[in-house]
């Protein structure tokens, strides 16, 4: 399954990135899967993607939860808390 | 409900102008206006960068005053808020709302401001005398959203200590 990922704000300097295309092996169906095979490449991806961080997620544009489902070609966000207004 | 995410700046009297404009049925008109204060967490703040995530702050602020419609019994909201670079003093963001009375106006800004606080994807970096940083969400902004029988995980939803 091929998706999107995104990265903002601290998270995004702290991983070097901003997006990239991922084609996920079988079996990594939600987005904690998804966060959890991350945090295999090691280093910052480890570090800043650690459970119990502070760590907002997104799965086509509205906000989610470690449960949510993923889809082929959908959007996967990772930001820490926002702080706008 | 007009929402607009844009780097220039706004002003309160024509958007407000524009948002009552031949609403004859509207008795109340309720604002706010945030901006950039020059002091945070005890540092001098020269210069802060706004961050968003295109797209998905658009639906997120179109959802706020959604649900903000379903909840009052007002006549329309205006949500602005301003990315990319601004500096102390500058306008944040305004959110004006319109309704035949009073309360469900100043109601219904107040939540809208809450919600957007907790619930929009919107990033401030600030430049201080010891270089940039990342603003802190606040766990004060989750329990303002608590009010309104609302849970947000935004500060507290995780080891914030990063």
């Amino acid at each position: 399954m091929k998706i999107q990922l995104r990265f903002f704000a601290s998270l995004r300097e702290r991983l070097g990135t901003s997006q990239e295309s991922v084609d996920l092996p079988t079996g990594i169906a939600t987005v904690g899967a998804l966060r959890a095979w991350l945090r295999e490449r090691g280093g910052a991806w480890a570090d800043a993607l650690a459970e119990g961080r502070a760590v907002r997620m997104a799965c086509n544009q509205q906000m989610c939860d470690v449960a949510a489902p993923l889809s082929e070609g959908c959007e996967v966000a990772f930001f820490p808390p926002v702080t706008g207004g | 409900m007009p929402i607009r995410v844009q780097t220039e700046d706004f002003d309160l009297s024509t958007e407000v102008a524009r948002l009552r404009a031949g609403q004859r049925q509207v008795g109340a008109v309720v604002s706010f206006v945030g901006t950039v204060r020059d002091l945070n967490e005890g540092a001098a703040v020269s210069e802060m960068e706004l961050e968003h995530y295109p797209g998905m702050t658009e639906k997120a602020l179109d959802d706020i005053v959604a649900r903000a419609k379903a909840r009052w019994d007002i006549a329309d909201a205006l949500v602005i808020h301003r990315v990319g670079p601004l500096r102390p003093l500058d306008q944040i963001v305004l959110v004006a709302v319109t309704s035949a009375h009073r309360g469900e106006a100043f109601a219904a800004c107040e939540f809208i401001m809450d919600y957007l606080k907790t619930e929009a994807p919107f990033w401030k970096k600030e430049q201080t005398p010891d270089g940039a940083r990342w603003v802190d969400a606040r766990v004060a902004d989750d329990r303002a959203l608590e009010k309104w029988g609302i849970r947000s995980a935004n500060a507290g939803g995780g080891d914030a200590a990063s």
